[in-house]
């Protein structure tokens, strides 16, 4: 997923200059994972990701929408459209989550340890 | 959009419900409100005092196709209900005060109902204003009356007011939600108060099932319902939906308002709820409040809908 997200910008430019300060180490760059939100749906809606994954949920609907997970371990605020918000999960698990603008609209992270 | 004479039947008045406007004002004549018509109780001295007005999703901070400047929207439905002949003793906001729960948005809706000349305004948040990350910045405003819990009642002019909160914990399938621990506040407030006390009950979702697929509902709704049915007046005020619908079961009426921000597709008529695009010289005629123009006892409340247009 090659868009480009203003809030990535600064990450990804954090990543580069901490890959250039370590020589290279591609250890220093978080895996990541994107998550549209399009259509009053996640996409994919069910995503599996290591432990230490950084997942960033996009808005590209008109309407705003947001991702509350329901035991509370994230929230963001309400996402125009456009907006995003990334969460990195530490712990292995399965994260349940809802847009609280239309709970309809359901999703899931499972979390696998470290390979 | 047709006159409506407040001597006028009960299916005269639903005629009008049809065409709908701005707001909706309730009349209380004896213990039912009953809707009607705000242009002609404006002209109406013999209606007697106007009893409250619903303004519903007036989302602030929206700005899209559908309706780029809801502020000037809100402004005319506030002139609606200024020109009243007299001063609602009462406002009730069903909820979307805000589109994005965002700090500017509820000041520049505060500062917008600032000029309401209106008694109170007792205000229910939606789903749009609880959507900040910390669940706080409509809480902080408007907080106070239900020690922050969202839910809570009041009495004014022998009828009974209960505000309940159904945008927080929603089930999963989308349904809102009351939850426990709002029951069982409810279920005190009700207990040993007289069948014969009207109540109004407003909230942001249907209290009843309207469309599940889109979630227009209340999971839990029927914990609620099954203690207000000892009543003989029961009047259920939501918004949500943008569109006016109702309907009567018992002594329970339930009825939504329109939007004075943007209407929404019918149940059903489209792929998804939303901001509905209508021709700009129609959109003031899919906005409006409802009222309640008078407090009499012992005859019906009466709710009219009016238009913006």
């Amino acid at each position: 997923m090659m868009r480009t997200l203003k809030p990535r910008l600064p990450r990804a430019f954090l990543g580069a200059l901490a890959s250039l300060l370590l020589g290279g180490a591609s250890a220093a760059e978080p895996a990541r994972a994107v998550v549209e939100l399009k259509a009053f749906m996640f996409a994919p809606t069910a995503l599996t990701v290591t432990a230490g994954t950084a997942v960033t949920w996009q808005n590209l609907d008109p309407e705003p929408h947001s991702v509350a997970s329901t035991d509370g371990a994230f929230r963001s605020g309400a996402l125009d459209e456009g907006e995003s918000f990334t969460f990195t999960f530490a712990t292995p698990g399965t994260y349940r989550y809802v847009c609280s603008i239309h709970p309809q609209m359901t999703g899931t992270v499972i979390v696998t340890g470290r390979p | 959009m047709p006159r409506l004479d407040p001597t006028v039947s009960r299916r005269d008045a639903l005629k009008c419900l049809a065409f709908g406007s701005a707001g909706t004002l309730f009349t209380l004549s004896g213990g039912i409100l009953t809707p009607f018509d705000l242009a002609s109780a404006g002209s109406s001295a013999a209606t007697g005092t106007p009893f409250f007005v619903q303004i519903s999703d007036t989302h602030i901070g929206f700005n899209k196709a559908a309706n780029p400047d809801v502020g000037a929207t809100l402004k005319l439905a506030i002139e609606r209900v200024n020109v009243l002949y007299a001063a609602p003793a009462l406002v009730l906001h069903t909820g979307d005060i805000t589109h994005l729960s965002r700090p500017a948005e509820f000041d520049t809706a505060a500062e917008l109902m600032k000029g309401l000349n209106a008694g109170e305004v007792h205000t229910v948040p939606g789903e749009h204003d609880v959507a900040d990350a910390t669940v706080s910045e409509y809480f902080q405003r408007f907080g106070a009356p239900s020690a922050n819990r969202g839910y809570y009642s009041f009495d004014h002019q022998g009828v009974h007011f209960i505000a309940l909160i159904n945008v927080l914990n929603f089930q999963p399938g989308g349904l809102g939600a009351l939850g426990e621990a709002q029951l069982a506040w409810l279920a005190a407030d009700l207990k040993g108060r007289s069948a014969s006390t009207p109540i109004v009950v407003f909230a942001h979702m249907p209290l009843w099932t309207i469309y599940q697929p889109w979630g227009w509902g209340t999971a839990d709704a029927e914990a609620a319902l099954t203690g207000l049915r000892r009543f003989g007046s029961v009047t259920i005020l939501n918004g949500h939906i943008h569109q006016i619908i109702q309907k009567t079961e018992g002594n329970i009426r339930f009825h939504t308002a329109r939007s004075t921000a943007y209407p929404q597709p019918a149940p059903g008529e489209a792929a998804a709820p939303g901001p509905l695009v209508v021709p700009p010289d129609r959109l003031l005629a899919s906005l409006g409040l409802t009222t309640a123009p008078t407090a009499k006892r012992h005859a019906p409340l009466e709710l009219a809908d009016a238009t913006l247009n």
